[in-house]
């Protein structure tokens, strides 16, 4: 080896700085404009001994169908990249919409999509309700139209001002 | 860890997996037949959580045999009396009170269970327990909200859902009902003495019960129980001829 240990180790972080960046580029399939690093489920990417790039990647629910398309998709990236990849699922710590960037926060609401309000689901929330603002107008003034919506991590709402339905991403 | 048998706990994880996996094979069948658009999604988006959490707990009850067995080798390829899903779960739907009466109880039972299981000194247990929770508490939600609305509805609806809660009532108590060799585990701080939670899911039960109009009755005396013991009701057979008929037909397929 020609390199020094420092420069090993610059080597190493570089290396890994280019698989994550590359891992990190995918969208999710069914959000496209957000990327697995916005959502916050591409928990980490690391070269490991044998220099194969390790994804860690938590499922956002536990039956999501997206998991396996959003495994692959990372899996070719890496690949495409140079890099010999290397899946692994995490359950734990589970996934919270806390994880979703400001960023993924923004492209959501530029999307049409409203974001999800923080500390929306506590464990007592039986009879509880969010306000949740319509990403058209703004306006406060929305009602649910159902819990669960068009994937499993959406509901459904609708904008008494502005009328317009729109999907709101729950928090959980 | 020491006192715990992994045979024992294998026993114990195999029948929340297997309440979760049959729950969610009935609320699937809703799936095109509910009686609006946002119904018709929420009852299979529930089912989809629910599969998911069965899939990780036959995952890890497969490694706790340590015989090889996968999650589709123990979800599709056993025998009837193997499955020691409650009788709560198997039961037919019925109309859409008893079905959503039934989420309702069986997902303010597990919000609970999942509570408790989230401080499990088992890594991967406390781990989904953590995950589900958060998917449970929405159940619990939206089915409470429908008994409430049905309850509290329209003559027929309000005779529905009592009618539901009258068949459903000696269902209930079978999932307080800790399974053999619970106790080594419980004790050690890996699994969840279910009996404990019988009289927290009383006190919910009943508070969405006044909430709906609904008389208040104690669900905790039911005598209908064999699930646990692998003892089913005629409606587990055709369930399971729906359920495993791919893997019957097509050993060893695929997807």
């Amino acid at each position: 080896m020609a390199y020094g240990d420092v420069s090993m180790d610059l080597d190493a972080m570089r290396l890994q700085r280019l698989a994550y960046e590359a891992a990190a580029k995918v969208p999710d399939p069914e959000i496209p404009v957000l990327t697995v690093a916005d959502l916050g489920i591409l928990r980490s990417v690391e070269i490991d001994v044998s220099g194969n790039a390790v994804a860690k990647i938590t499922p956002t629910y536990s039956g999501c169908p997206a998991v396996l398309a959003i495994e692959l998709a990372v899996e070719a990236a890496l690949r495409d990249a140079g890099f010999e990849p290397k899946i692994e699922r995490v359950i734990s710590p589970a996934w919270t919409t806390d994880w979703i960037t400001a960023e993924g926060r923004k492209k959501l609401l530029e999307y049409g999509i409203a974001p999800p309000v923080k500390g929306g689901n506590s464990k007592m929330a039986l009879f509880g309700e969010t306000v949740v603002a319509c990403p058209q107008c703004g306006s406060e003034e929305t009602e649910r139209v159902s819990e669960f919506g068009s994937t499993a991590c959406k509901a459904l709402y609708r904008c008494i001002n502005c009328r317009e339905p729109f999907d709101y991403f729950k928090c959980i | 860890m020491a006192g715990v048998d992994n045979n024992q706990l294998f026993s114990a994880v195999l029948a929340i997996a297997d309440d979760h996996l049959v729950l969610a094979h009935r609320l699937s069948e809703w799936c095109g037949h509910a009686p609006m658009l946002e119904e018709d999604l929420a009852l299979p988006n529930i089912a989809l959580d629910l599969l998911g959490q069965a899939r990780v707990l036959y995952t890890y009850a497969g490694e706790l045999e340590g015989k090889g067995r996968d999650e589709d080798q123990l979800a599709y390829l056993r025998l009837e009396k193997e499955y020691k899903n409650l009788l709560l779960v198997e039961r037919e739907n019925g109309d859409f009170a008893h079905t959503v009466l039934r989420l309702f109880l069986f997902a303010s039972f597990m919000e609970l269970y999942w509570q408790e299981m989230v401080t499990s000194k088992d890594a991967t247990l406390a781990a989904v327990a953590a995950k589900a929770l958060k998917e449970t508490c929405y159940h619990v939600r939206h089915s409470a909200e429908w008994v409430i609305r049905l309850g509290d509805g329209t003559d027929e609806s309000a005779e529905r859902m009592a009618d539901a809660v009258e068949e459903l009532t000696p269902y209930c108590a079978e999932m307080f009902d800790a399974g053999v060799g619970v106790y080594p585990a419980v004790s050690e701080g890996i699994l969840v003495d279910p009996s404990k939670l019988a009289e927290p899911w009383q006190a919910v039960v009943s508070r969405v019960f006044k909430e709906a109009m609904l008389q208040d009755v104690s669900m905790l005396d039911g005598h209908q129980r064999g699930g646990r013991k692998g003892e089913h009701s005629e409606a587990m057979g055709f369930l399971l001829a729906d359920l495993q008929y791919m893997q019957r037909v097509y050993p060893d397929m695929v997807w």
